[in-house]
């Protein structure tokens, strides 16, 4: 059912990882629907630990979904395929048992809790086991929160929403991060600023999987990159060489 | 102050004061319909149920020993002289979270996704079950309930407040229930209570991050399910402290689940997703019932000019006409959240 990349890499050991390493979390042939919309079809991806995987593609090329998948929401419904996450299988999981196996989403709508503080925000991360970063610490790397940390989180600007998505999901303790779009609806000065956020979670060493529609900003944050179109994986390598094979990015990014 | 204008005080507070109680009924619909956007229609039940389940542990009564004498044609009707009120009130709590592990498990957890319309359909369901459960457990017969509250109308009250009125008239002085004022400090302590549960510990933010938008809550590791167990137990504690009061003014039987009727007006006028809107809204409709009652006859009589026993009874209907004034003009009430419905 799966696809064959139509694109092979050839740079695949200039990644910081070698390729035949046990992936610490992969995908196995994953299919999944929003109702009777086959979305999904046949996605597997390999990520090693401490990479960067930018997922990219065109609009409704399944690069969300698959990650919603992964994160085991409700929807879309996963309806054949494997998921791991050092060594343990998420397919079978709900998105809190998910989460408690190592999985931190950062949605594309953020989904900050109204009526909640900055701080119980970051506070309601750290109910279940494991708990990650300190509230202190996350402050640190985002001082702009700990000035609000008595500010209702719904009320932040956009880009200070954004932090607390990402302060929230590294207040667990993870093995996996999930950034979908992280650019999305924000000025570019903030996107500046995010920037500069996940190049410093890159040199935490956290483990991520990027969707991005800004394909240059996540292609140079990221080792490696996958590129689905219409929910297949038509591109499996290093992120290098999507910068550099043009004929590539016009066909599948349209950049 | 003219007797006319104490008469009025009186009303006011006995109004208040029947307010709080419809306010505890609307509280539990209140909170299980935040957490998991159910309308629990067997919330007026749960207070029955735990009433009855408190009498009975009160009394050393043997549950099912009705069933039992009919099948086997035995004897059995207690165990003993009964557990001491305090201890009963805990086994009564201790059963209503058993219930709510037990909804969670058998009702809920295989429901999820469904509808509202399906989840409050069960609700239904469990509340005729509950009913006929009780019924077999505890029997039908109306049970008076003592849990130790004052009551009895406050002759020091009516003293202070005879000397209100104005020299020379002949006002009696107002008339208060110890027990409803009993009733309406355990339950402003009882919200109290729960405000600071919710505003202050891990498990009430978790409850109001649910509330708010589940999917984002599971996200970060919280277990909807265990979230719904805390819920419909906090319900069920609610429900065996409305029990209790309702018990004790009105005794225990089982036209105490209709009081989950009049808790219907209470949730369309504050909004089903306010706790606060659940407390004013049963204070403005037991106010409203009482001042409508007492004078809202006399003026329909007038008006109409018919004898002025024609418009009385006022208080059994007033709360609905309330609501349906409501639901035409501000059909999220006062403090709920405006529907907008996406498309």
């Amino acid at each position: 059912m799966n696809a064959e990349p139509k694109f092979k890499s050839s740079d695949n050991m200039n990644a910081s990882h070698a390729q035949n390493a046990p992936a610490f979390c992969s995908v196995w042939d994953i299919h999944a629907y929003y109702g009777e919309s086959y979305i999904v079809q046949g996605v597997s991806l390999n990520i090693h630990e401490g990479e960067i995987l930018a997922l990219l593609g065109r609009n409704g090329a399944g690069k969300t979904s698959t990650l919603r998948a992964i994160a085991r929401l409700g929807n879309p419904t996963l309806k054949h395929g494997e998921i791991w996450l050092d060594h343990q299988p998420l397919h079978n999981m709900q998105s809190y048992e998910a989460s408690q196996a190592g999985i931190g989403l950062v949605p594309e709508d953020r989904r900050i809790i109204q009526g909640l503080t900055v701080e119980e925000n970051l506070q309601l991360a750290q109910i279940e086991k494991p708990i990650g970063w300190s509230i202190d610490r996350i402050y640190e790397l985002f001082p702009r929160l700990g000035e609000r940390r008595k500010q209702e989180g719904t009320t932040l600007s956009g880009g200070e929403q954004q932090m607390l998505a990402i302060g929230r999901a590294l207040a667990r303790d993870i093995k996996l991060l999930l950034l979908d779009e992280p650019y999305e609806g924000l000025a570019p000065v903030i996107v500046q600023e995010i920037e500069k956020t996940l190049h410093l979670i890159r040199e935490q060493g956290i483990t991520t999987i990027i969707v991005e529609q800004n394909a240059i900003a996540a292609l140079n944050l990221a080792d490696r990159s996958v590129i689905l179109d219409t929910g297949q994986v038509v591109y499996d390598g290093t992120a290098k060489e999507v910068l550099e094979n043009e004929e590539l990015r016009h066909e599948y990014l349209a950049i | 102050m003219s007797p006319a204008f104490l008469n009025f005080v009186e009303i006011c507070l006995n109004g208040l004061m029947a307010g709080v109680m419809y306010s505890l009924v609307a509280l539990g619909f209140v909170l299980i319909f935040k957490a998991s956007g159910i309308f629990n229609f067997a919330q007026g039940v749960m207070a029955l149920f735990a009433a009855l389940t408190l009498v009975g542990l009160q009394t050393g009564q043997v549950p099912f020993s009705h069933l039992l004498n009919a099948m086997f044609g035995t004897e059995i009707h207690n165990w003993g002289p009964g557990l001491n009120t305090f201890i009963s009130i805990l086994f009564a709590m201790v059963i209503m979270i058993g219930l709510a592990f037990l909804v969670e498990k058998l009702m809920l957890k295989h429901l999820v996704n469904q509808e509202p319309i399906i989840l409050f359909m069960a609700t239904i369901g469990l509340a005729y079950f509950l009913e006929g459960l009780g019924d077999l457990m505890w029997g039908a017969d109306v049970k008076t309930l003592d849990v130790g509250l004052p009551s009895g109308g406050s002759f020091w009250w009516e003293d202070v407040t005879r000397e209100w009125a104005a020299e020379g008239s002949d006002y009696w002085g107002m008339y208060i229930d110890k027990l409803d004022v009993s009733a309406t400090l355990i339950a402003v302590s009882l919200v109290a209570a729960l405000s600071i549960f919710s505003q202050y510990t891990a498990t009430g933010r978790a409850l109001r991050a649910v509330a708010d938008d589940h999917q984002a809550a599971m996200s970060v590791g919280i277990s909807l399910r265990t979230i719904w167990v805390i819920v419909w137990s906090i319900a069920g504690f609610v429900a065996l402290v409305a029990g209790i009061m309702w018990g004790s003014k009105s005794g225990v039987q089982f036209s105490l689940s209709l009081i989950a009727l009049k808790a219907l007006p209470v949730l369309i006028l504050g909004g089903f997703t306010s706790i606060p809107g659940a407390i004013v809204g049963g204070l403005i409709i037991g106010v409203g019932e009482k001042l409508a009652e007492a004078y809202l006859g006399d003026i329909m009589n007038f008006l109409v000019g018919a004898s002025p026993n024609l418009f009385t009874a006022i208080e059994n209907w007033f709360a609905y006409v309330v609501a349906l004034a409501f639901l035409l003009f501000r059909p999220q009430g006062l403090f709920g959240e405006r529907i907008i419905e996406r498309i």
